[in-house]
């Protein structure tokens, strides 16, 4: 290159970098046409409606800021919420924004319209009814909708030799039948955690998945409050193959591979029922505990147990005198017919043989989470008109003839019935994004009513519950408290069978080189559904850290007798059905099994959920849903490296989780208390002087159960981004509060402790003494905040922190899609790249909580400023509120002797504090 | 030998200051292009010439009757058309410069007023507590009752933010006086600041000028 072509291009560069550089756009303000929609001052408006889960409502208040959803609260008045969320729930609204939600209606791929699926859909079904409907099947998810199920029983009416079928993945089949071997009818327990004193969990973990956890943690962390001396305290007895939060939770952890616990189960109600003694102390104490306080003990087993196993449960309950007590019985809020597995069998054998004609799949992704036995993908190919109705192009949406776009629950009209039978109106927040239509819609074509919408027929099912007269009052109190009053389903009175019908209890012990199967669900992406919620995706799994996979989890000493590491990959052999998946070692497992999370291997979930994990679908086979023997492992020699956000659950002796047994901390309560804590080390710098509020937290290590809700309400509330698989490894994950988990004892039967860790809001911030352009200072309340346009990004602050709660964007990880700029908070800055950020106790609610308090000249009142992670938390471990005002619940729980400061010999002086976990074991020394 | 003549030299050293002139030069007119637009003074053109002296300053309409949100929200509010309509149905209904609203209303086409004011996106102001607490309309806005053409009359810069925030009481006003346009400081101002400060119990300095009270 000679000289005059350099000078060439170097000009020519120098007028492009001049010519990008553009002053910001004119921004551009659009009114209102008509004044009734101009009520939208920009101010957040909240909306009452319920989220669903497997057909169980979860009363939510949905907060829209000018007409678009941007995050999810729990409903206060709601009784499966109590005010609080779960993660799951909290991550609808990103599902609602996802830009790769499906579009059009699709024939064979390709994109035709809603009326083409109409004019094909009315001349198939006039030549059914013909037939009365025969061929015609319909295929949902479980739903507890009035209206839906309304709708249904229209279109069986309409079509007598149709057929309605269910599934779910992660179903209730077991205890629908265990209550159906107990007391001879398909019932729903309800349990009341808030009266029972000794519980008994087999393999339930009903703080993580049943239907009603959030209020279950709510109803159980009442009796787990030591600092009132005269409550009593719960214990709690947890058996269980894979760890779950509720036995990280529980007083006592017995690990056992699920296909071991039915025995245990009728050992143990062999004792209760004659007395004598059982092979383990362990079984002894429980039992013992349970007789003790009779009519205020629970048995409880999980949905993965097998019917036998819950019909000892309640036979359990019944002998100990609980039933009516501390469990009631209710109809089921979804609709059981038949039972879900059963159900999706039938449909698959029909569909094999020839005898189905038209397939309706209403939102379900069969192909991907049907049991691989079925061969539900082959079944579709012989369906002539298969039609799949969902959020997503999805595996089954693929495989389908036709396929037609969800409106998704925050955008559309229905109702569903919560855990205990609560109703509630669901109300659109948002109209469909993608043009989406509701299965209230779709039903609709099925009965001839063409025409309506949701809106409509919602209304008309609640004009026959309510009347004429007081539709509209009703209708609108029910929307705006989110229930309908007094619509719990009535107990049942229920009897215990005399002579219960025999039934095999599991096999015996395993061999010492058998290897047993055990499927559980994904506590975050559940059985799939959710794979493509970014937030969902990189939550760490409480029990083992893990981020975007899932992986084969197993004991130490089991990786030890398999010569097995974490991140090496094996292949699972399960009867000649295969898929390989990374090890991981997860102490606490129970040895001899090896767990695998369901809902991962999507193929066609879209770019964030698709290829993450292995599929235990393919594994799993209709007769065996939860666990399985005959397991055998190959080593593949190759590794895959597994994302991990903690790989550090050790102390070493570090006081950073302080806890104790409940006597221990009856005989000395401020066994927490360190020097640091007594008495602060002499400093040079005076004390600064907060007269107005200052505020601070405080974090109950006995309340929290690990769920992970905290986190996620965060990430919602403060525009945090997700960071994916490659930079979660390199340790650079977002989130502002995580939850730290610790284990203290030998690795087969650890204590697991969870720990949140915000930002400490340190009083002598070691963040602010090395900001070289004072980015990280203190505010005139004492909160420690990050001024993200003056940061520099020089990192000095996190290489400073002790607590490693700051958080760099090392990229731009907020990407240029309009649906996700909707989604965000308008009260909180998005952060560009090269900037730090963490917690700041949700600035922007206290700014906005005082800007009201000052409109009308007066002061915030305690509780007026709630953080997003208090607000979701399910058992109110969490407080804030204003140090300088002695009655405020901060300050109370601050008072407690189990108030201690992490890392407080560091003389940081947090303002976030934590109280020591108290467990109700019978004598433990302080730890 | 000598290798650079004297005139050379000064052509050398000419060259060079006048290269870095321009450079200087073009930095500033650089700084000039990207800066917030529009500058100060410069009337907004908007595609109905809407003019406040007429609305303001001739009618005598009060600011809330448009900004009707000024008062509870931190945005003060565009009006819908319909509000424009209330007396547009009736007067100006053929005018030409009112075609884009008739247009608009009918739901023909969008209208959309140009930004005047626009702070960047990391900074929150809210409306609605600087009218609770004694800021008048026209200490930002200036006399927009004398603007045929909207057009800005602060900087918006964090500077100037804060030399409020440092000294309210220099530009409190007395409940009644926050939507006069033609309120001006009176020379006891320093006087009626001071108890106007203590009259809306304004918070500290320190509180005012926390980098979190406008940055979160």
């Amino acid at each position: 290159m000679d000289r005059r072509e350099f000078m060439k291009l170097m000009s020519a560069a120098l007028a492009l970098a001049a010519g990008g550089c553009a002053h910001p756009p004119l921004e551009q303000i659009i009114p209102y046409t008509d004044g009734q929609d101009a009520t939208d001052s920009g101010e957040p408006l909240y909306f009452a409606t319920a989220l669903t889960e497997n057909g169980y409502a979860q009363g939510v208040l949905v907060r829209s800021n000018s007409g678009r959803p941007t995050k999810v609260e729990g409903n206060p008045r709601h009784p499966a919420s109590f005010g609080a969320s779960s993660p799951i729930a909290q991550g609808r609204i990103l599902e609602l924004w996802d830009p790769e939600r499906s579009r059009a209606v699709l024939h064979d791929g390709n994109i035709t319209s809603w009326d083409e699926l109409i004019t094909m859909l009315t001349a198939r079904l006039a030549r059914l009814q013909q037939a009365g409907g025969a061929g015609l099947r319909l295929l949902t998810r479980s739903s507890s909708s009035p209206t839906v199920l309304a709708l249904i029983d229209a279109t069986l009416a309409r079509y007598p030799q149709a057929r309605w079928h269910h599934y779910e993945a992660i179903n209730h089949d077991n205890v629908h039948e265990g209550t159906r071997l107990a007391f001879g009818r398909r019932l729903e327990p309800v349990y009341h955690f808030d009266r029972a004193l000794a519980v008994l969990a087999l393999e339930a973990d009903f703080l993580g998945c049943a239907p009603g956890k959030v209020r279950h943690a709510r109803d159980y962390i009442q009796l787990r409050r030591p600092d009132d001396a005269h409550a009593p305290m719960s214990r709690l007895y947890a058996i269980e193959c894979m760890p779950s939060i509720t036995g990280a939770s529980a007083d006592y952890r017995l690990a056992l591979p699920s296909s071991r616990i039915g025995a245990i189960a009728a050992e143990l109600a062999a004792r209760l029922a004659h007395g004598g003694k059982t092979s383990s102390a362990w079984l002894e104490a429980a039992a013992a505990d349970l007789e003790l306080h009779r009519g205020r003990s629970l048995v409880l087993a999980g949905e993965s147990q097998p019917a036998a196993v819950h019909a000892l449960a309640h036979r359990m309950n019944g002998m100990l005198g609980n039933l009516g007590t501390t469990v009631d019985f209710i109809q089921p809020p979804a609709e059981v017919r038949e039972l879900a597995d059963a159900s999706l069998t039938a449909l698959s054998a029909d569909m094999h043989a020839g005898h189905v004609d038209t397939l309706l799949i209403l939102d379900g992704n069969p192909v991907y989470d049907a049991p691989a036995d079925l061969d539900f993908a082959g079944a579709l190919q012989r369906v002539p008109a298969s039609i799949h109705f969902g959020l997503m192009v999805d595996e089954t949406a693929a495989r389908c003839a036709w396929h037609v776009p969800a409106a998704h629950e925050l955008e559309t009209w229905g109702d569903a019935r919560a855990y205990d039978g609560t109703l509630t109106i669901q109300q659109p927040l948002i109209a469909p994004l993608y043009g989406g239509k509701s299965a209230i819609e779709l039903l609709g074509l099925l009965t001839g009513q063409l025409g309506f919408t949701s809106h409509d027929v919602v209304r008309a099912t609640w004009r026959q519950r309510f009347g004429d007269q007081q539709l509209d009052e009703r209708w609108r109190e029910a929307l705006r408290t989110g229930l309908v009053a007094d619509t719990a389903s009535a107990f049942e009175t229920v009897t215990l069978l005399e002579a219960p019908p025999p039934v095999s209890l599991a096999p015996g012990e395993l061999a010492a080189d058998e290897l047993e199967i055990v499927f559980r669900p994904d506590p975050y992406v559940w059985d799939g559904r959710y794979a493509q919620v970014a937030w969902l995706q990189e939550l760490p799994r409480p029990l083992t850290q893990l981020t975007w996979d899932n992986a084969a989890m197993m004991s130490p000493r089991q990786a030890g007798r398999l010569s097995l590491e974490n991140h090496e990959l094996i292949e699972l052999d399960l009867q000649g059905r295969t898929t390989q998946v990374p090890v991981w070692i997860v102490p606490g497992h129970a040895d001899g099994a090896i767990t695998l999370m369901l809902g991962w291997g999507r193929t066609a979930a879209g770019a964030v959920g698709s290829r993450r994990g292995a599929s235990a679908y393919a594994l799993r086979s209709s007769n065996a849903p939860w666990f399985a023997r005959g397991l055998k492992v190959s080593r593949l020699g190759r590794r895959q490296a597994l994302a991990s956000v903690g790989d550090h659950h050790r102390m070493d002796g570090r006081d950073i989780i302080r806890g104790a047994s409940l006597e221990a901390y009856r005989a000395q309560p401020d066994f927490a208390r360190r020097q640091a804590d007594i008495a602060p080390p002499e400093t040079l710098y005076p004390d600064y002087a907060y007269p107005g509020h200052a505020w601070g937290m405080s974090i109950d290590l006995t309340s929290c159960i690990g769920c992970g809700a905290c986190t996620i309400a965060c990430q919602a509330e403060n525009n945090i981004p997700t960071v994916g698989k490659q930079q979660v490894l390199m340790g650079r994950e977002m989130h502002w509060i995580r939850v730290d988990r610790y284990d203290e004892g030998p690795p087969s039967a650890p204590r697991t402790t969870f720990q949140p860790v915000p930002c400490m809001q340190c009083e002598h911030a070691p963040c602010e003494t090395v900001c070289p352009v004072e980015a990280s200072v203190h505010d005139a309340e004492g909160i420690n905040v990050q001024v993200y346009n003056r940061c520099v990004g020089t990192r000095f602050c996190e290489n400073n922190c002790p607590y490693k709660v700051r958080r760099f964007n090392f990229f731009r990880y907020a990407p240029d899609t309009p649906s996700l700029d909707a989604m965000r908070n308008p009260d909180v800055t998005v952060r560009m790249r090269g900037v730090m950020e963490k917690c700041n106790y949700c600035l922007q609610r206290v700014v906005r909580a005082r800007i009201v308090a000052d409109r009308d000249n007066r002061t915030l009142h305690d509780g007026e400023v709630v953080t997003a992670c208090q607000a979701a938390c399910p058992t109110q471990a969490i407080s804030f509120g204003d140090l300088n005002d002695p009655r405020s619940q901060v300050r109370i729980a601050k008072s407690s002797p189990r108030n201690y400061a992490l890392l407080g010999d560091l003389d940081t002086r947090p303002r976030t504090t934590y109280l020591a976990r108290i467990v109700n074991t019978a004598a433990e020394k302080p730890a | 030998m000598q290798v650079f003549s004297p005139g050379l030299v000064l052509a050398l050293k000419v060259g060079t200051l006048a290269t870095f002139s321009a450079l200087i030069a073009s930095l500033f007119l650089w700084r000039r292009y990207i800066a917030l637009q529009p500058a100060i003074g410069d009337p907004v053109a908007q595609v109905v010439p809407f003019s406040h002296k007429h609305h303001v300053g001739d009618d005598g309409i009060d600011c809330r009757y448009c900004h009707t949100s000024v008062a509870n929200s931190a945005f003060a509010g565009i009006p819908p058309l319909s509000t424009c309509m209330t007396c547009h149905s009736q007067l100006f209904t053929t005018a030409p410069v009112l075609a884009p609203l008739r247009t608009a209303f009918a739901g023909e086409r969008r209208l959309s007023w140009n930004r005047v004011y626009d702070l960047p996106d990391f900074v929150y102001f809210d409306h609605s507590i600087h009218i609770a607490k004694g800021i008048g309309c026209s200490s930002c806005h200036g006399r927009v009752d004398q603007m045929p053409l909207t057009e800005r009359q602060a900087p918006l810069s964090m500077q100037w933010c804060l030399g409020c925030h440092r000294a309210p009481e220099n530009y409190l006003r007395p409940p009644g006086q926050i939507f006069n346009m033609r309120w001006r400081p009176a020379a006891a101002q320093h006087q009626l600041g001071a108890q106007l400060r203590r009259f809306y119990h304004l918070h500290s300095t320190r509180l005012l000028t926390s980098c979190s009270t406008c940055h979160h």
